[in-house]
């Protein structure tokens, strides 16, 4: 009996503690990825959704583990009794019934669940949407904005409103290698990102913020650091942002030397900065690197000491990614590491 | 059919006396149903803790974030490991070591159909585990030097491809699991033909033990699940090692090929390895609560009913993979109607504990902990068949939480209870009641510590598979109470050991029928002769020892 209680009690710990236990930041974004705190239309539906199943699944659990406990206290043997129980060897009426009950419950699970698929599921994007390209790397994230022209890397940037409406979200999920999956609970549901298949995902925001998530597929050693932000601003800063990205790296005669340097090694075989003859695509976009605020797809802050220690060799950070030691001296790697610093 | 028995050979008292090489090679050479069991079950149990140590250093990773202890790559290889280990060397074994021995006594047979099939597909299981971790020598992994495969159990293509995983890893992955199923695949061939020629007298289909009809349904779908995984990994290792394209996008190939082969295999697989738990608390709970199981028809009408269900079901490992919604809600509402006979087979075990007098014997404790278990493992099960919170927790803990809650909860809680249910019988000596109690309550406690936090820390955003996190997710103290579980889990496993070790050395002696039992092993001498029987069985109803021993009311007056 001991058993069933302690499953009970677990569980009445644990679910007012995810309800209320998750600390909500001032603009809305938990420093959680919390399904429990949706900050995006499909993430609600889904939340809406989830409590109806729960419900109804705890309330199987409250009954069955009733029951359970009831045999376990009621039918004990008795100390001293050894004959045998009365032998009952079915009923008809019983079973039909505990096979009937269960398939209405499942139909209505599955009525209300589909309405909620077909709800969130677009195969096309919604109208006034905003539209984005998602490619998966190992191990990191592109982000395309076709129509703004231009390309940045591990930060999605994405406006509340536009022209002060709602606006659709739609991501158009591809793989440069192998299958990853697009997480980011508090906005969405995940979708996986295939190779050679186009998948899309829906976003809808209903509030500023920052939200974080990351590839939810597992695609080789890092994995784990394979992280996402997501900046939901407001119009104004949307456009700002947008303006930014959307200009060229400047050229900062103060830095002339690691300027030289990045372009003279094979840095730019991977990595592209626009308005630079530094054009790769294997790599992060760098031309607004310092716009960011993470490096390595997530694995560290983007400070100068991280940029110092990552670009001399990233291996210590993240062990096993794509990028090699370029051999660099400690003098040519802050010779470098200044010039991507006036990546704005 | 030897029913001779050769001087020397006939009983554990006399096995001591035989030179080492002999006894060895009397294994080695064996063709009898109940040896080959025993050491298809001893070989599960070997692999049970090496796959258990690879789940504790991945918890000691785990268990403060930025963790430093295991590199990704170990990390990585560690889970694949775990993974393969406990689907394919500990569950498929153990399960079929148990039909191995259990079936042919209670049908009332001498042996299987083909004991040198039976002994061939002991071997090549072994020698593909044996294969399997022979590439923690002999292989070269994604990164670095020879090492263990790290692509994860199902192995997604084409992080599996030349590509992506360079050196012989997955190669080793690929055979040392090819040739291994197929030793499961030959065992089932034999139980099927076993069960359904080689019945005593008097056993029609509707008199066999609820053990004998899960494991025909088990062997079945045995048959039908594992060959399109061997052709699966058939045409990955032409990817591999002749440049074939089956699951290469960058040649046409498709990605998503290998998910609908591997699926159609591990969905069934998953319940080719619960049945046979259904299958042993079936047997156990009616015994223990001395009472006839409630509603044979429909247990057996539900088994079946879960074997069809269960070749139907598999894209819901999917749901996230972007395909149409009418697909996704299909697989869903197939998803749901499996929760209709199982949820029938709870109601009958828990129907026939109502009004019973329940013994709480160790494997009626570990039956009970199996049916509370299983019944959060199905409910979580029911939450992620729901397609809009699938897509949530898909490949999140929240999965990892749900399936130890059925595979560990469920099935190995289940072998707990069949080991202490059966040991007597195998061995002839009663595993220790009080260890048993202590190991079940260790086990218990240590479970639901470790994998009750995996949901939560699943539904705050976690992902399986990830061999560091950052301290800002709120996930710190889920994963440090899970891996604070797996200690005292460790502590219960230790009592396990302990247990038999003791047992064998000077447990007390058992008796043929200890727990006054109704199936036909009881009828024999603990441990059965080579022979089993001395003279063929006759049965007349379900239960043969409730006739023997109550004649004024046997079963076949009602069945």
């Amino acid at each position: 009996m001991a058993m069933v209680s302690s499953c009970l009690l677990s569980l009445s710990c644990v679910l007012p503690a995810m309800a209320a236990g998750v600390p909500v930041c001032a603009d809305g974004a938990s420093p959680s990825p919390t399904m429990f705190a949706p900050r995006s239309i499909p993430a609600q539906k889904i939340l809406d959704v989830s409590w109806f199943v729960w419900g109804i699944c705890g309330l199987i659990f409250l009954i069955m583990a009733a029951l359970i406990l009831w045999c376990i206290i009621k039918y004990r043997q008795k100390p001293g009794d050894d004959t045998e129980a009365p032998q009952i060897y079915g009923s008809n009426p019983i079973e039909l019934a505990w096979t009937i009950i269960p398939t209405v419950i499942v139909f209505v699970l599955f009525l209300v669940s589909a309405r909620t698929i077909f709800e969130i599921d677009h195969t096309s994007p919604p109208p006034n949407s905003l539209e984005i390209t998602v490619v998966g790397h190992q191990w990191w994230w592109e982000f395309d904005y076709p129509d703004q022209g231009f390309v940045t890397a591990n930060e999605l940037h994405v406006p509340l409103t536009r022209n002060g409406q709602s606006v659709p979200i739609y991501l158009t999920l591809e793989s440069n290698d192998v299958i990853h999956s697009f997480w980011v609970p508090q906005l969405a549901g995940k979708t996986d990102v295939v190779p050679n298949r186009l998948n899309h995902l829906w976003l809808q925001p209903t509030m500023t913020g920052t939200y974080v998530g990351q590839c939810a597929e597992y695609c080789g050693t890092q994995h784990a650091n394979m992280l996402i932000t997501v900046v939901v601003h407001e119009e104004d800063d949307f456009n700002d942002w947008v303006t930014n990205q959307q200009t060229d790296a400047v050229d900062d005669p103060s830095v002339t030397e690691g300027r030289s340097l990045f372009l003279q090694t094979s840095c730019i075989n991977c990595h592209r900065v626009r308005g630079t003859p530094a054009n790769g695509t294997f790599a992060p976009d760098l031309t607004h690197l310092m716009s960011r605020s993470v490096i390595g797809a997530g694995v560290v802050a983007n400070t100068p000491e991280n940029l110092n220690t990552w670009v001399f060799d990233p291996q210590m950070i993240k062990p096993g990614c794509r990028m090699p030691s370029m051999k660099l001296s400690p003098e040519e790697v802050k010779e470098v590491v200044s010039y991507l610093l006036t990546l704005k | 059919m030897k029913t001779l028995q050769q001087p020397g050979h006939g009983n554990g008292s006399e096995y001591s006396r035989a030179p080492f090489l002999s006894r060895l090679h009397e294994w080695i050479a064996t063709t009898d149903h109940k040896k080959l069991g025993v050491m298809y079950v001893s070989t599960g149990l070997i692999f049970f803790l090496i796959g258990g140590l690879e789940a504790t250093m991945m918890r000691w990773q785990l268990a403060v974030p930025g963790n430093t202890v295991l590199s990704p790559e170990d990390f990585n290889r560690l889970f694949t490991m775990h993974g393969t280990t406990m689907v394919f060397l500990v569950g498929m074994p153990i399960l079929l070591g148990v039909a191995n021995y259990f079936v042919p006594l209670q049908i009332g047979a001498r042996d299987l159909a083909f004991p040198r099939l039976n002994a061939f597909g002991f071997w090549l299981f072994l020698f593909g585990g044996l294969l399997l971790y022979f590439s923690y020598f002999g292989a070269q992994g994604l990164y670095g030097m020879g090492s263990a495969p790290d692509v994860g159990w199902f192995a997604y293509a084409p992080l599996t491809e030349r590509t992506y995983s360079r050196g012989h890893s997955t190669d080793y992955w690929i055979l040392g699991l090819l040739v291994s199923s197929f030793g499961s695949i030959a065992t089932g061939i034999n139980l099927i033909t076993t069960i359904l020629t080689m019945r005593c007298r008097g056993m029609t289909l509707m008199k066999m033990p609820l053990l004998v009809w899960l494991m025909l349904i088990d062997a079945i779908l045995i048959m039908i699940a594992m060959p399109p995984l061997a052709a699966a990994q058939v045409m990955l290792l032409f990817d591999r090692l002749m440049g074939a394209h089956f699951f290469d996008p960058q040649g046409g190939g498709s990605a998503v090929l290998w998910q609908n082969l591997f699926w159609f295999f591990g969905h069934p697989e998953v319940y080719i390895l619960i049945l046979p738990a259904f299958a042993y608390v079936s047997e156990i709970i009616p015994v223990f609560c001395r009472k006839v199981i409630f509603g044979y028809p429909l247990m057996v009408a539900a088994t079946v009913s879960i074997g069809f269900i269960s070749l139907g079901v598999w894209v819901h490992h999917m749901f996230a993979l972007g395909l149409s919604p009418m697909v996704n809600t299909i697989f869903m509402g197939s998803t749901f109607l499996i929760a209709i006979p199982t949820g029938i087979k709870m109601f009958n075990w828990v129907g026939t504990m109502f009004g019973g007098k329940i013994r709480f014997d160790t494997p009626m404790l570990f039956s009970t902990g199996f049916l509370a278990m299983f019944l959060i493992g199905g409910l979580t099960g029911i939450m992620l068949a729901t397609v809009p919170f699938d897509w949530q927790v898909s490949d999140s803990y929240f999965v990892v939480g749900h399936f130890h809650y059925v595979l560990f909860g469920g099935l190995v809680f289940a072998i707990f209870a069949a080991i202490y249910y059966w040991f007597p019988k195998v061995t002839g000596k009663m595993l220790s009641e009080s260890l048993g109690k202590c190991q079940f309550w260790l086990l218990f406690i240590g479970f639901n510590l470790t994998f009750g936090p995996m949901h939560v820390s699943g539904m705050l955003g976690m992902p399986r598979r990830i061999y560091t996190y950052h301290a800002d997710r709120g996930w710190e103290l889920w994963n440090m109470l899970s891996s604070i579980g797996v200690l005292i889990q460790i502590a219960g496993v230790l009592f396990f050991v302990w247990n038999v070790i003791r047992s064998l050395r000077s447990g007390k002696k058992a008796g043929a029928d200890p727990w006054d039992a109704w199936t036909l092993e009881w009828s024999t001498t603990s441990p059965p002769p080579e022979y089993n029987f001395e003279e063929e069985p006759v049965v007349y109803s379900r239960r043969p020892l409730w006739d023997k021993k109550h004649p004024e009311d046997p079963d076949w007056k009602y069945e």
